[in-house]
């Protein structure tokens, strides 16, 4: 008979290491989700003991306590007591301690114990520990405690071998050692003599070198130092910008080109008419035309995970906290903007750290500014259709500065908009406390920053693949059908749905400089802003006839002006354009209003700005 | 006040400079004028290792007013506000 399956949850502390031991036991067999009701993300994994156990582990949030202060705590705090509906009661939880800074963490620990379920103490980085002369009487710990304690390294081959073997013993254990559940809210004097009882065990059963991680201090002297400090971050987000056009390109042309041999390949096997159409100017040159972009995408999360694994974040928000106070912004807002860079749903999601109501909406009001990855498709076709490539000053591209102003762009009129909102809107308040850990420095964890970025990437190709496939034979079929009379003089698209609709909206658009065919572009751009530049695609394809095998951005810059080209530029940087941002702002922000703000008040500004520059330009001679 | 005090040395760790050291005294949570409720902010103080006895140091200070700091508490640093140290009283 097989054993049934096995659940397993990891708890800890912040910064305890628990992703990359989640990462080491699941590999890639990981399911991301979200817990019913509440949009707070649902790590599983799953792995087999060597005895054969199936298991399931489910990464939870961080968490200092089972006070349950935001909502992420609260589901570690209900899934442990075995309060969520439709979830397994966790049959062992593993503690997660990172063996160099355990003070926390056993604290936490002695916490859970009240809990009753039985229990695993994990003490991650072990190597690391033991290099910088931290040494741990694992027997007499585990004694002092009450629960089993194994070492890991979830880095190296084999580091999690004991901790494999012990969950088997304690799976095969005829009855699980399950106590009575005496858990209630700790007073802080309760917490204060918590965290007196983990110093006492710590200090009877760990050793602890005299002086702290030599390289932590090294490192934070300069990249914590006031000025230096400042300069490196504005240089590590200038590389990272860099990275994002100069490394991507080799890539993405090997990409592009195997996606028009693809288009040329159907074409030429097929016979003419819709189906060679629909394959070739629908599919592929809708799908592939956002496929390409799949390299940058991967090159800015890997950035943002690096940094994060690094233990970097928490130092950008020590050293943006009291700059973004400035702008009536909490220093815990910067990483939930940081990742709203990758893209603003996560960073949405993110701003749950932020305790303070009215410090997470202001974030969340302008996380979309801030530039995510499914800008980088329209800006990128735009730039290199538009600006020269060449140096400037020596060793910048101009066109990755470009790139640079409008990334500038959307984070000064981010920190302009969040200034208004607190200087009209939420004036009489008490700015809320910042607290943070600042993570020794760790080298960041290579496989699992595979996992990442890996995830993440399947993530962009599944959306490749359902929504913004659905969208292109939309498209397709819009800017195919009806077809063009017999003997039309005009190209077909000109006679189809596309073009009308596209016109009837044209006038609303055109003192931006936009024609019809950005107009139907920027509809089906409502789904995902990327989408946008696979409808160009589509509708400049099929309008193209025999130029259809060209590039696409061939084809914009001998039919935009340059003025269009930027119009459109300054568009995408404000403009709501996706429609999952706005839905996950209803349910963040638990109704229609904030939404209804978020989309009108990026409308307006896309419109203006679009307008000005517009304007602007034709002025200057670029019309 | 508690008879441990002493009056001349003790100081709030919100007002310490860069590179002072010294052990926590008490948590005089009504001192700070943080938006949190007391209770919570003696929580989430303790929650983060600030407790009595606790040896801190003042590793770091940020660019606008000195602030926030980051302070070593035993062998973890913690940036905070000098609003939300001046619940700690140091010495």
């Amino acid at each position: 008979m097989e054993a049934p399956l096995l659940h397993l949850a990891l708890v800890g502390t912040p910064n305890s290491g628990k992703t990359s031991l989640f990462n080491a036991l699941t590999g890639s067999r990981q399911k991301v989700a979200n817990y019913p009701g509440v949009t707070v993300e649902r790590k599983e994994g799953f792995f087999v003991t060597p005895a054969g156990r199936q298991v399931s582990l489910v990464d939870l949030p961080g968490t200092y306590s089972l006070r349950g202060r935001s909502p992420d705590e609260e589901i570690t705090r209900d899934m442990v007591l075995g309060r969520t509906p439709g979830e397994a009661v966790p049959d062992l939880i593993l503690c997660v301690a990172d063996a160099t800074n355990l003070r926390l963490t056993i604290r936490l620990l002695l916490e859970l114990k009240n809990t009753g379920r039985p229990m695993m103490l994990v003490l991650n980085m072990f190597d690391i520990a033991a290099r910088r002369g931290v040494s741990v009487d694992v027997p007499k710990l585990s004694e002092a405690l009450g629960v089993p304690v194994v070492t890991s390294i979830a880095v190296r081959k084999g580091g999690i071998a004991e901790l494999l073997r012990r969950t088997d013993e304690i799976a095969a254990q005829e009855q699980s050692p399950v106590g009575p559940n005496r858990w209630q809210p700790l007073t802080a004097s309760q917490l204060r003599a918590t965290q007196r009882e983990a110093d006492r065990i710590i200090a009877s059963a760990v050793s602890l070198p005299a002086k702290p991680d030599t390289w932590t201090a090294r490192i934070d002297a300069v990249v914590l130092h006031p000025v230096a400090g400042l300069f490196i971050l504005a240089l590590i987000l200038f590389l990272m910008f860099q990275a994002v056009f100069a490394w991507a390109q080799p890539l993405m042309e090997l990409l592009s080109s195997a996606f028009d041999a693809l288009g040329q390949f159907v074409h030429d096997t097929l016979p003419e008419g819709l189906l060679q159409s629909f394959l070739q100017n629908g599919v592929i040159s809708g799908v592939g035309s956002v496929i390409v972009f799949l390299p940058q995408i991967i090159i800015i999360f890997l950035f943002i995970l690096l940094l994060e694994d690094f233990g970097y974040m928490a130092r950008a928000a020590f050293l943006m906290d009291r700059i973004m106070g400035g702008a009536g912004l909490h220093g815990r807002a910067f990483i939930p903007l940081l990742s709203s860079f990758a893209c603003a749903i996560p960073g949405i999601m993110a701003t749950r750290v932020i305790d303070n109501r009215r410090d997470r909406l202001t974030t969340i009001l302008i996380a979309p500014l801030m530039t995510c990855s499914a800008r980088i498709p329209v800006y990128t076709l735009i730039i290199s259709a538009f600006i020269p490539d060449r140096d400037v000053w020596g060793w910048f591209n101009l066109r990755g500065l470009v790139l640079f102003g409008l990334y500038a762009a959307g984070i000064t009129s981010a920190l302009g908009v969040s200034f208004l909102v607190k200087f009209f809107m939420l004036r009489d308040y008490a700015p809320a406390p910042f607290m943070l850990e600042l993570p020794d420095y760790k080298l960041p964890r290579l496989k699992s920053i595979a996992i990442g970025v890996y995830t993440r990437a399947k993530m962009f190709l599944q959306r490749a693949g359902t929504t913004i496939f659905s969208m292109m034979v939309l498209i397709w079929f819009l800017a195919s059908f009806p077809t063009a009379p017999t003997g039309a003089q005009d190209p077909a698209i000109d006679y189809s749905l596309a073009a009308i609709i596209g016109k009837a909206i044209e006038p609303l658009l055109a003192p931006l400089g936009f024609n019809w065919q950005i107009a139907v572009a920027l509809i089906p751009g409502m789904a995902a802003r990327e989408v946008a530049v696979a409808a160009l695609g589509t509708v400049y394809a099929i309008e193209g006839g025999k130029e259809a095998a060209d590039q696409i951005g061939h084809v914009l810059a001998t039919k935009w002006s340059l003025a269009t080209a930027l119009s459109l530029l300054v568009w995408y940087i404000f403009a709501p354009q996706c429609a999952s941002t706005l839905a996950v702002i209803r349910r963040e922000t638990g109704g229609w209003r904030w939404m209804a703000v978020t989309f009108f008040y990026m409308l307006t500004l896309a419109y203006l700005a679009s307008f000005a520059t517009y304007n602007i330009a034709v002025a200057l001679g670029a019309g | 006040m508690s008879e441990q005090t002493d009056i001349r040395t003790s100081q709030p760790l919100g007002l310490a400079k860069r590179g002072y050291s010294g052990v926590i005294q008490h948590l005089a949570v009504a001192e700070a004028a943080s938006a949190l409720a007391g209770h919570e902010l003696e929580s989430r103080l303790i929650e983060l290792g600030f407790v009595e006895g606790a040896r801190v140091e003042v590793l770091h200070e940020g660019i606008v007013g000195r602030d926030p700091i980051a302070v070593r508490v035993e062998n973890v640093t913690i940036a905070l506000r000098r609003r939300e140290a001046m619940a700690i009283i140091v010495a």
